[in-house]
């Protein structure tokens, strides 16, 4: 499976998201450059986390006006997968891939913590590989991950199965505790927790693994 | 004495320069300087950049060891860790700055010292930071934690390095003057370590980063002066941090360093483009010339002066190879960073500014940097203060009080309880090598070398209460504190870096406490062979001439070589048997114990003198730790310090979610065996096959190794003293700053 990480001035977690992806590949992802106007081909792309373009103005919106995230949102709308974590998260849903918007947290503070999610999908081409696991825990790390849609949206969401993750014991606010989305089709996600940084033992633990495993699953 | 001309007397008092300071400036010039010279001669010459009241006694620090690669004198101190690995490691303070204007001034600290270690090539893999704040109930107290964690995490959460342990302190000495010490450590290859000293005459000197603007001037000496009441009037002179363009910087240099463009590179820092020039020419034995005009500048009509005294953020300064220039234009291009030459070396030994085409500045180079003042400040030698002895009435019984009281009471002691609060507010996880951090409430952070079967282990320590009342152990015990943290992970303790925070130097006993310590780190580097890479003095940390309590905090680097053999705090298992390494004898002089429960106050006169450091136990009983850990006999490894057995043996279990009980004991009174401070010690956890040969290895090494307790249960035990549960006891530990910064 070919991949494809993009990287953003400040983003902060592509080489994270590289790890994982050859990990579970077995090659190494291409790197994107935000400037570049087409994707390589490839199956999969991450959007990675981090600070993108400082995260001035406000949280992913910039780098959603970005050459490559046009190219992106053009491929995406025809099926290749396409996941955000964290700061990508806020980038697809600044780029209308994801319905909703990402608020401050309620507390007014950064949060970096092992966090415990539900998956509330788990037919999902991002979380088959979990079988028949139904909680996992993987790291958070952010400032803007309260979730926010309007009610329709909301009870759409929960309705079409578009809810992947849930947050067991929510850090932040976020409506209906989501952690994490996927579109209509099923082939973009964004979630603020990070599953690339729950790949080894040394982390403390590896429930990020299935997740990379699902999309190779799914791809293969 | 020549009489400045000039100048009034005000404006050279404004410059933080003597009368005698100016009339040397006229003498080593020749004539007056002009005003861009005065005011780079009073950066140059203050407390902050040339260390004039401190240069002499640091010399005396051990630097060298044979992992040392390069100690203090370069922007950060590097050690070896083998496979052609380097650790580039320094701990600098932003203390003024951050009393002024907390979010900034803590941000653009922890900017700094990450510039200082990816300036010499570098990629920063973790921060850490001491912070030291007033009494809970003063008044600013809450607003200044606030602002400073804020600050921390808005710029290292950014830049996307780790922020994985530290220390917070609070005692109403620092209610004037809080100190925010930023600790950074990176990876490089040995061969590709940059250093600062400008080479050859000719080649092209390089601004790189953000654009010059006004914000900053005269930082440094700012930062060498005692504050007053007016103090937020100062704060135009702290600086505005941009953690994007630092990561963009980042980036943008590593790349460069994968070249070999790069002569010399220098960041700049306190007293920017001044001090990194300065510094630059003089390493390399050469003089400087710059065309002011050529400066980035973020707004029209900036003076030379202004321009020469800047402290605008993220910005470096490097010496190119000629006729490679195009790599780098290319390079910094492509990550949106301002990118300009604006001068060159020379051979004349001077530093010579043009601006409008006229020279503003013509002075040489050497009475700036190395030919600096260098004083011979009066110091009085700290006075020994009386051994507190054991006496009935330090029993919580006789007190009319309980065991379970003073646990409680210890538990939610700001000096103790969770710093959560603090830390969960920092990416701790980002780059994907972080091991261990504050969360596992281990002393030692544990970061593994990217892509290998390495890490490194990293603590920041300092006991103020004991530097407070004899700064010579004080000194020694910071030092021999981070030594054990790292022994904890079962790392090979290297070198430190000591960011040594201190009050008015023209005080002698002020200057007394300064020498002290550092005869103290010095002692305890050298019983150790731990030395001294890098590191920063602040002095006039005073407000209204009350100084803060001496503070040399110190950080420490070892190397863990396989993570095969290595710890964490958490690894205790359910059944294991606590063993005590180490004397005790119930030191109780300046201990938490004292403090908090017999009410002799931190912030009066220190009454009782604290843990004498015994350096040959703390050799022996460390390393043996350490082979213990190697050899895989242990489950886990804790030092005792603040509050003594009984915290340790509380925080154990904290970390590892079970119960614990220590044993009846005989030997010393309980309260004294329980919260005693003596130092060298260590609570491990071993299985039961392993008790016997733990023990009588230790006896046959003539150290202390007594069977003290288990893990097990829910609750916390001391037989005949406390009990209580786990949960509970957890729930008063984690409580007290959250509700403190809720209130």
């Amino acid at each position: 499976m070919e991949t494809a990480v993009i990287v953003f001035p400040a983003s902060n977690c592509e080489r994270d998201a590289c790890v994982a992806l050859e990990r579970v590949t077995g090659k190494k992802p291409h790197r994107v450059w935000h400037g570049d106007t087409e994707l390589p081909k490839v199956d999969f792309v991450i959007i990675p986390g981090g600070f993108s373009y400082g995260d001035y103005l406000r949280s992913g919106a910039i780098a959603a006006r970005s050459p490559i995230v046009q190219d992106i949102v053009k491929k995406a709308k025809t099926g290749l997968p396409v996941a955000g974590f964290c700061n990508g998260f806020q980038i697809l849903t600044e780029a209308g891939l994801l319905p909703g918007v990402l608020m401050r947290n309620k507390g007014l503070r950064f949060i970096c913590k092992p966090q415990t999610l539900k998956i509330t999908n788990s037919r999902s081409m991002f979380t088959k590989a979990y079988g028949d696991k139904r909680e996992i825990t993987v790291p958070i790390a952010h400032f803007d991950g309260n979730y926010f849609a309007d009610k329709p949206t909301l009870e759409k969401l929960e309705s079409s199965g578009q809810i992947v993750f849930k947050y067991v014991g929510n850090p932040n606010g976020s409506a209906h505790d989501i952690a994490g989305i996927c579109n209509e089709a099923g082939n973009v996600l964004g979630m603020m927790p990070h599953p690339e940084r729950a790949i080894d033992p040394l982390h403390g633990g590896t429930d990020g693994t299935a997740f990379f495993k699902s999309i190779l699953e799914a791809r293969a | 004495m020549r009489a400045p001309d000039l100048f009034t007397s005000e404006t050279v008092a404004e410059h933080g320069l003597s009368e005698d300071e100016y009339a040397l400036i006229c003498e080593r010039l020749g004539r007056e300087p002009n005003l861009t010279e005065l005011g780079i001669f009073s950066v140059m010459w203050s407390e902050h950049c040339s260390y004039k009241s401190s240069r002499r006694h640091l010399k005396k620090l051990l630097t060298k060891g044979k992992r040392v690669i390069q100690g203090p004198g370069e922007n950060a101190g590097v050690i070896d860790i083998d496979d052609g690995d380097v650790i580039i490691f320094k701990m600098e303070s932003h203390n003024h700055p951050s009393y002024i204007e907390p979010y900034q001034g803590a941000a653009t600290g922890v900017g700094g010292i990450m510039r200082d270690v990816f300036t010499m090539g570098a990629r920063p893999i973790a921060n850490l930071n001491a912070l030291r704040f007033g009494d809970p109930d003063h008044p600013k107290t809450k607003s200044l934690l606030a602002g400073v964690v804020r600050g921390i995490g808005g710029y290292g959460n950014c830049v996307g390095v780790p922020t994985v342990g530290g220390e917070t302190n609070f005692h109403p000495g620092y209610n004037g003057n809080i100190l925010v010490n930023a600790m950074c450590v990176g990876h490089a290859k040995a061969d590709k370590v940059f250093y600062s000293a400008a080479k050859g005459v000719g080649n092209p000197v390089f601004y790189v980063g953000s654009k010059t603007g006004r914000d900053g001037i005269h930082g440094a000496t700012m930062a060498s002066a005692e504050f007053d009441d007016d103090s937020d009037a100062k704060r135009p002179t702290v600086q505005v941090g941009d953690p994007f363009t630092e990561k963009l910087l980042i980036e943008a240099c590593l790349e460069l360093m994968a070249t070999d463009v790069i002569i010399a590179i220098q960041d700049m820092g306190a007293a920017g483009l001044t001090s990194s020039s300065i510094e630059m020419a003089d390493k390399g034995g050469v003089g400087i010339k710059i065309n002011l005009d050529k400066v980035p500048q973020r707004e029209p009509g900036m003076t030379p002066y202004e321009m020469m005294l800047s402290e605008s953020q993220e910005r470096m300064l490097m010496v190119l190879t000629p006729g490679k220039e195009n790599i780098a234009v290319k390079i910094f291009e492509k990550w949106d960073l301002d990118v300009a030459n604006i001068g060159k070396t020379t051979d004349t030994g001077r530093l010579v500014l043009t601006h409008k085409r006229k020279t503003v500045c013509d002075i040489p180079i050497a009475p700036l940097a190395d030919d600096a003042p260098n004083l011979n400040r009066p110091y009085k030698k700290p006075k020994k203060l009386p051994v507190l002895d054991h006496d009935p009435m330090f029993d919580p019984i006789k007190r009319g009080s309980d065991y379970n009281s003073v646990i409680k009471t210890l538990l939610a002691h700001p000096n103790i309880a969770s710093k959560r609060w603090i830390w969960e507010q920092y990416d701790r996880t980002v780059m994907g090598d972080t091991i261990d951090s504050s969360q596992s409430g281990g002393g030692a952070a544990i970061v593994r070398i990217h892509g290998q079967n390495k890490a490194v282990a990293i603590a920041t320590d300092c006991t103020p209460r004991y530097c407070a009342a004899d700064p010579f152990e004080g000194g020694k015990q910071a030092v021999v504190e981070t030594w054990r943290n790292l022994i904890c992970t079962g790392a090979m303790p290297i070198a430190i870096t000591d960011c040594l925070n201190f009050g008015n130097p023209e005080r002698a006993d002020i200057m007394g406490q300064f020498v002290y310590a550092i005869k103290g780190i010095d002692a305890a580097c050298r019983a150790l062979d731990y030395p001294v890479v890098s590191g920063n003095v602040s002095l006039y940390n005073e407000t209204n001439q009350k100084a803060i309590p001496p503070t040399p905090a110190i950080g420490g680097v070892g190397l863990i070589s396989d993570l095969q053999k290595m710890h964490t705090i958490a690894g205790a298992k359910d059944g294991h048997t606590l063993i005590l390494i180490g004397a005790t004898k119930g030191w109780l002089g300046a201990s938490l114990y004292a403090q908090a429960i017999l009410g002799y106050a931190a912030d009066k006169d220190p009454a009782h003198a604290p843990p004498p450091v015994d350096l040959n136990a703390e050799k022996a009983n460390g390393n043996y730790i350490r082979k213990l850990i190697n050899n895989r006999r242990l489950s886990a490894a804790h030092d005792l310090s603040d509050g003594g057995l009984a915290l340790a043996a509380i925080e154990m279990a904290f970390s590892c979610g079970h119960g614990i009980k220590l044993y009846q004991q005989s030997e010393i009174p309980l309260y004294a065996w329980l919260f005693g401070e003596d130092q060298a010690r260590y609570l491990i956890a071993v299985d039961e096959f392993s008790i016997n040969p733990v023990i009588s290895t230790a006896k046959s090494l003539g150290i202390t190794a007594k069977k003290v307790g288990e893990i097990g249960g829910t609750r916390l035990i001391a037989e005949g003293a406390f009990d209580m549960s786990l949960k509970d006891a957890h729930m008063i530990y984690e409580s007290w700053l959250p509700d403190y910064m809720a209130s």
